[in-house]
């Protein structure tokens, strides 16, 4: 009977879940929905604390404490701006909890009896140790780089690593037979651990830069599909229903980042961008066709615009100048009764969404965040666009080189705007290391400088003229 | 054998009914649905509670502790992180 309301209980908390994550599906029933969702996972850890096989609270009281101040302190803490950081350490805490968790099963499984079937729990066992390894040892690394801490941002390679990688999956491949065959040998298992967490550092260290959105999507997938691997070793439904929920939702967003910038998954793991030979050079692009203008040149500019579009990139996050966008935007709606908006690409900042809850920090309004896809084929009628550290998002060859690293690639149309300001600190080019031609264009303006520090000038500029 | 092609078929199902979900997440809220799916990601905190209570062996007793830790971070934090997100969006 127990057994019955337990199971009842779960089956409760993964419909909570599944509505939760349907709230998410609009700002206005956003919150609503993340409640819910923690209501739903209050529900199954409150029932499973009443199962007959737990002999003691100490330890799992501890543990939690622990873990609860931990979470609790990260999530107050945390800038906005470190989100991507946090969510890939995150990431790593589930994949580290699936090893850990299967770790034990498997170990108990040689002393009492399982209750579902021997050969599922095995099997897998070794896909929780093995996926749940790669995503805690690829998120710390993610973590890592994009703290720019301890491991460089960039690219790190070196000649062989894809053998490496090939040799270490051998061995996972072997060693997960092995444990299939003799689930008694636990050192297997850590084996298994081990190989896998190497090969999840080195699948991730060489990805950098305006790559890690999908990497963090991708490991977020992955963190799932290690809990729903842990509920077969458990044969528990809400860990597989909670786990694969995840794991569609990092796959949707991979895909959507991988799509944003025209490559392949396979590309952006194990690919590298590269300038095409013969292109252009940034002194062919620029050399004396590239027009900077001061803020006070900037804030003329603005004076006459009716409609003007900001297009946020890595460099705004960098600058922490979401804020003075903000105000810059609000006195032009204000004092110039101009219509604002801004232009969101799916890759801009470090993970998905990274710039939306940016501007949302700085209390811009949902509604005039606008989708690529949506504000492209309005953009000629934009007076100003001004974009604030982004990059390759805008960069025309998208459209028009087919050799370009970044070919095919959508962009922001920021071209067909009547003026385009960029705010950039040098000439230097994006992750995709090549020239930008607009940056040399007739109808565009150089403000060059940190993205705040301009903006700041501008704002004042503006208020005194 | 019977009770894993059950167990596949909730897994394939929960798959597809995920899929359908989260498509219809807008761009503005990735981050937030990033954080808050990374939250219930952190349901392993079920077989956690059971390894460190059933308290079978030190070694089992150690890895369901630190997994009870490991989960809490996910859950505390994950939703957490993700409710002052959204109260940003929510605020105008």
């Amino acid at each position: 009977m127990k057994e019955v309301v337990i199971n009842l209980a779960y089956l409760l908390a993964s419909a909570m879940f599944v509505i939760g994550l349907k709230g998410l599906t609009h700002p206005r029933t956003a919150v609503r929905g993340n409640l819910t969702g923690a209501l739903g996972m209050l529900l199954a850890i409150v029932v499973t604390l009443i199962d007959q096989r737990i002999i003691g609270y100490e330890v799992i009281i501890a543990g939690a404490v622990v873990g609860g101040l931990i979470g609790a302190v990260f999530a107050i803490k945390i800038q906005m701006t470190a989100m991507p950081q946090m969510v890939a350490l995150f990431n790593g805490f589930g994949g580290g909890a699936s090893v850990l968790v299967a770790g034990a099963a498997l170990i108990e499984s040689g002393i009492i009896e399982v209750s579902g079937s021997m050969t599922q729990l095995v099997v897998a066992t070794v896909f929780s140790g093995l996926i749940g390894s790669v995503t805690f040892w690829g998120s710390l690394i993610a973590m890592f780089k994009l703290w720019e801490k301890v491991v460089p941002g960039g690219n790190v390679t070196f000649p062989g690593l894809q053998v490496v990688n090939a040799i270490l999956a051998i061995i996972c491949v072997a060693l997960g037979v092995m444990i299939i065959m003799d689930p008694t040998n636990i050192t297997l298992y850590w084996g298994l651990v081990a190989a896998a967490g190497v090969m999840g550092i080195l699948l991730t260290i060489p990805i950098g830069g305006a790559d890690m959105p999908v990497v963090i999507a991708l490991l977020n997938s992955y963190s799932g599909l290690a809990a729903a691997a842990t509920g077969f070793v458990l044969s528990n439904n809400v860990l597989i229903i909670a786990g694969s929920l995840v794991g569609a939702s990092g796959l949707i967003l991979t895909s959507i980042m991988c799509k944003a910038m025209n490559r392949s998954l396979a590309n952006v793991i194990f690919g590298k961008l590269a300038p095409a030979e013969g292109a252009a050079t940034a002194d062919e692009v620029y050399a004396g066709k590239v027009k900077a203008a001061s803020p006070e040149e900037v804030a003329m500019l603005f004076d006459t615009a009716r409609r003007v579009v900001f297009v946020p990139g890595y460099g705004m996050a960098v600058a922490q100048a979401q804020h003075v966008v903000r105000d810059l935007a609000n006195w032009l709606t204000s004092n110039k009764g101009a219509e604002v908006e801004y232009a969101i690409h799916p890759v801009a900042g470090r993970m998905p969404g990274h710039m939306n809850v940016l501007l949302a920090e700085a209390n811009v309004p949902y509604d005039q965040l606008k989708e690529m896809d949506e504000i492209n084929p309005t953009l000629d009628t934009a007076d100003v666009a001004m974009v604030i550290g982004a990059n390759d998002v805008v960069n025309p060859v998208a459209r028009t080189d087919p050799k370009s690293p970044i070919a095919g690639m959508p962009i922001i149309d920021v071209d067909k705007c009547r003026t385009v300001v960029i705010v950039k600190r040098s000439l230097s080019p994006g992750f995709a290391g090549i020239p930008n031609p607009l940056f040399a264009a007739d109808n565009t303006l150089m403000m060059f400088g940190d993205g705040k520090k301009a903006l700041l000038e501008l704002v004042a500029a503006l208020k005194e003229g | 054998m019977e009770s894993f092609v059950f167990t596949l078929t909730i897994f394939v199902l929960a798959v597809f009914l995920g899929f359908e979900v989260i498509t219809k997440v807008p761009p503005t809220l990735h981050t937030p649905l990033m954080s808050g799916s990374n939250a219930i990601s952190g349901i392993t905190i079920i077989g956690a509670i059971l390894s460190a209570g059933t308290k079978l062996t030190i070694l089992t007793t150690t890895l369901g502790f630190l997994a009870v830790v490991f989960a809490t971070i996910n859950v505390v934090g994950g939703f957490m992180v993700t409710h002052r997100m959204l109260d940003m969006f929510r605020r105008k």
